[in-house]
């Protein structure tokens, strides 16, 4: 019996034209919390989605159970033991929790010749599996009813019931808030005391000193090393992930508020459930912060806001004059822009070129003879845009997928940059950006606002909302419980008012 | 080394249909007479010409992640109308008994006008009842078919001014024994003109943009809605262009006229690299496309095998193509 579970010895891996690992190791001991980090395109993803058998090693070994292993597909991990919660969960809303918990392999029972769903064992089991995770749900509960962290607990309940000894957990709380991040803790420390072994992959550094026993870290497809996690500071943990020093985390910001450019009036979102009665005033040259937790509807404010959701009532008057916006196009005609959350989902057109996602939003500023694109100008100003935020890409006419995530986001900065607006709403915008790229938007965010950009920045990270903000308005339930300075807050009067109505 | 081989065979894979189609070409050319000739070019041209403008129609759609399957019957419609219009003043059975002789131009115009309607009519059933564009366009199909019927009463309409037949059959100028026919003059020009919309205009980035990812245009602050329904009206607008010369050429239409062609028109899109998971496509790829496709038809006639097993075939073909698109995308995941 050795002292790990899990040994990955000097992994390779190659996709054409790139070496994604290099000689990886990965030691997990049982009944552990093994958190790995990396930048994004260290190799963390691809390092697990071998052992999960989603990809297949070029070279190395795999040690599990004191057994040399060869994972041949999913089904084979599950099957000895090793599950994954996906970064994106891939849930059938449409479908019962039990379903979605035992699809693929439902219990059975013969009726005569014919084999059929044994559903009572199934909602039983199910039952039992959602305890586990605290969870207090009628199995037969449709999955799309539930929240976000809910379904994410639904989907390690599932690891739990394939009897896992490893759980491999995918940034699983990228879309948490810091509430639902402590029950989601709760269940991981209940596994780790049933001997189970966590491998956790996460940017957020305060979470894995605080969840975490040892913290593996990769460079560029390499190793880096093993450490105890009380041995580690968040400063040493970057500097071996950047492998270089960070003093600051973010930039410093040399922006001067001015006259008030946009006032909110009791905005109300014509869902109930959704913002009401939101009043706010954002001045020119100011970074202000939104906080509160998922759900505080911060989103749907934002795009009631720029006209992709419908209001009851409120009006928003802009440089003194009452505006209307019922469109996307009407707010981008005043000079607002809207960077969304979900990069993939609303943000790219991942199979078109840089070049065409940075210039759709600005068309218009770019036609002769009221038809003909010119594009010459369009690919000048794409150039530029390349140089001036330094977008790693072979060319502008690369497709956008196939750029990092940090990029991908100065690519449609770029694209809202170009219609030279007056007003950004940016909605969590380093959202599953790795360190380095996340200080380079910062950089962006605060020249943005010492050019007299007005700036509303959405964040759930709460040292990024004191970090970059001037002031900081905190939601709760779709209202707002107060605004605060970020220059004398703290992150627990953030967090009191993010709960007020809790 | 390994890096290269990798690439070949990707390019092999990515490539697949139209290698075997060339292989397929060659294997006739060189085994039957009469294939490689300047008569032959002349004919393959021809066919192709009409269905190079109906792909032309669908790729919009297919690019925006739609697709037309009412393109057939409005070719047919559009056929049918103009010959009902353009028939010699002396012949018999007259559609229109004292109809006044009408300049070709009027009557293409008229026919367009039409076609596009009904292209209009999907586009508004699809961006504003949001109907997914398989059902409605399905619908309209039916539509279109009943209204030819409900027109013609079902008669096949012959009798021809020759002006009218002229620009499927006379020459603009003729090299050895092929032979340049105002309808490739008007293909050409329908393909230059699609160049210009897919490459050089706002209409093209848009559509590509809506194809790549609809949410996003839509907060970029694209017309989503707007852009959708001129893709369609477009293609309703080259169906008829498509039906008029068609039924040129044919001498006559009935209301058969055009059946099918909607799915020969995708097939032809998707052998060419436009994708059905949108976003995708190049007018030099739905040329090449339509080549291909009329070319492997024409083989298998020069093979002499069956018109019914030549179904079969172009039914694999279609269902081949489309399987190697989708794999390009689902590989990468």
């Amino acid at each position: 019996m050795s002292d790990y579970i899990l040994q990955m010895k000097n992994i390779s891996k190659s996709f054409p034209g790139v070496k994604a690992l290099d000689h990886v190791c990965l030691n997990v001991r049982p009944g552990t919390v093994h958190a790995l980090m990396g930048e994004n395109g260290a190799g963390k993803s691809t390092l697990m989605k071998c052992l999960f058998g989603i990809y297949k090693k070029d070279e190395g070994q795999v040690i599990f159970n004191d057994e040399e292993v060869d994972i041949k597909d999913t089904n084979d991990a599950l099957h000895r033991g090793i599950a994954m919660v996906h970064q994106e969960l891939q849930p059938i809303p449409d479908r019962s929790i039990a379903e979605n918990i035992f699809c693929g392999r439902y219990p059975m029972k013969n009726i005569g010749p014919v084999q059929i769903v044994d559903h009572a064992r199934m909602y039983k089991e199910t039952e039992e599996l959602l305890k586990e995770v605290n969870l207090d749900f009628n199995p037969k509960v449709k999955l799309g009813t539930l929240s976000v962290s809910q379904m994410q607990s639904v989907e390690i309940a599932k690891a739990v019931s394939v009897n896992a000894k490893i759980v491999i957990m995918d940034e699983p709380t990228s879309s948490l808030t810091e509430n639902e991040v402590e029950g989601l803790f709760d269940i991981i420390n209940k596994l780790r005391s049933k001997g189970v072994s966590i491998i956790y992959i996460s940017h957020k550094m305060e979470e894995i000193l605080k969840i975490s026993d040892e913290v593996t870290i990769m460079r560029d497809g390499t190793y880096v090393g093993t450490w105890p996690a009380n041995e580690l500071t968040t400063d040493l943990i970057i500097q071996r992930m950047v492998g270089r020093e960070l003093t600051n985390r973010f930039p410093p910001r040399f922006n001067e508020p001015g006259e008030v450019v946009l006032k909110v009036e009791n905005f109300t979102s014509i869902d109930p459930r959704s913002f009401r009665d939101v009043t706010f005033e954002l001045k020119k040259g100011e970074i202000l912060g939104i906080g509160g937790l998922v759900g505080a509807q911060r989103t749907e404010l934002m795009e009631g806001l720029f006209g992709v959701r419908h209001i009851e009532k409120g009006t928003v008057t802009y440089k003194g004059e009452t505006i209307k916006i019922h469109h996307p196009r009407d707010a981008i005609k005043k000079g607002i822009a809207l960077l969304t959350e979900d990069r993939r989902a609303t943000g790219i057109f991942g199979v078109l070129s840089i070049s065409d996602n940075v210039g759709v939003a600005s068309l218009d500023k770019y036609i002769d003879y009221g038809v003909v694109l010119n594009n010459k100008k369009l690919e000048s100003l794409v150039k530029d845009n390349i140089d001036k935020m330094s977008i790693k890409t072979p060319s502008t006419k690369t497709q956008i997928q196939s750029l990092s995530g940090g990029n991908q986001q100065k690519v449609i900065i770029a694209r809202w940059l170009a219609n030279d607006p007056e007003i950004l709403i940016l909605d969590e915008p380093t959202r599953g950006i790795d360190v380095g790229a996340k200080y380079e938007i910062y950089t962006i965010i605060a020249d943005l606002a010492k050019q007299g950009k007005s700036i509303i920045m959405i964040s759930s990270e709460m040292p990024e909302l004191i970090g970059m903000s001037d002031r900081i308005m905190v939601m709760c339930e779709g209202r707002v419980t107060g605004f605060v300075d970020s220059k004398t807050t703290t992150q627990e009067e953030i967090m009191s008012l993010a709960t007020k109505y809790m | 080394m390994e890096f290269n081989k990798k690439k070949v065979t990707d390019f092999l894979s990515n490539n697949a249909i139209v290698i075997l189609l060339v292989l397929l070409v060659l294997f006739v050319g060189f085994t039957r007479k009469g294939f490689f000739s300047g008569p032959n070019y002349s004919n393959i041209i021809t066919n192709v010409t009409p269905r190079f403008i109906i792909a032309l129609g669908v790729s919009g759609c297919l690019i925006t992640k739609g697709t037309d399957l009412s393109a057939g019957r409005m070719v047919g419609f559009g056929g049918v109308i103009a010959c009902t219009l353009l028939q010699r003043p002396d012949y018999t059975a007259k559609f229109f008994e004292n109809l006044p002789q009408m300049p070709l131009v009027v009557v293409l115009l008229i026919v367009m006008l039409i076609t596009a309607f009904f292209g209009l009519l999907n586009g508004c059933v699809v961006a504003y009842l949001k109907v997914p564009p398989f059902l409605a366009t399905l619908g309209m199909q039916t539509i279109v078919y009943g209204i030819n019927l409900v027109y013609s009463g079902a008669d096949p309409i012959g009798g021809l001014r020759s002006d009218f037949t002229g620009v499927a059959t006379n020459a603009i100028f003729t090299v050895g024994k092929f032979s340049f026919k105002w309808l490739f003059l008007i293909a050409i020009a329908a393909g230059l003109i699609f160049w210009f919309l897919y490459n050089k205009t706002r209409y093209g980035k848009y559509m590509y943009a809506i194809g790549g990812n609809e949410n996003a245009a839509e907060v970029s602050g694209v017309n989503v809605n707007r852009s959708k329904l001129k893709i369609y009206t477009l293609a309703g607008l080259m169906y008829g262009l498509a039906g008029f010369l068609l039924a040129a050429k044919s001498g006559g239409a009935s209301v058969n006229l055009g059946l099918g062609y909607e799915l020969e028109a995708i097939a032809a899109c998707t052998i060419g690299g436009v994708s059905t998971n949108g976003g995708v496509g190049k007018v030099s790829g739905i040329l090449l496309g339509v080549l291909v496709f009329e070319l492997l038809k024409t083989s298998m006639q020069y093979l002499r095998i069956d018109t019914s097993y030549q179904f079969i075939v172009q039914g694999i073909v279609i269902i081949v193509a489309v399987a190697l698109d989708i794999r390009k995308y689902t590989a990468k995941k």
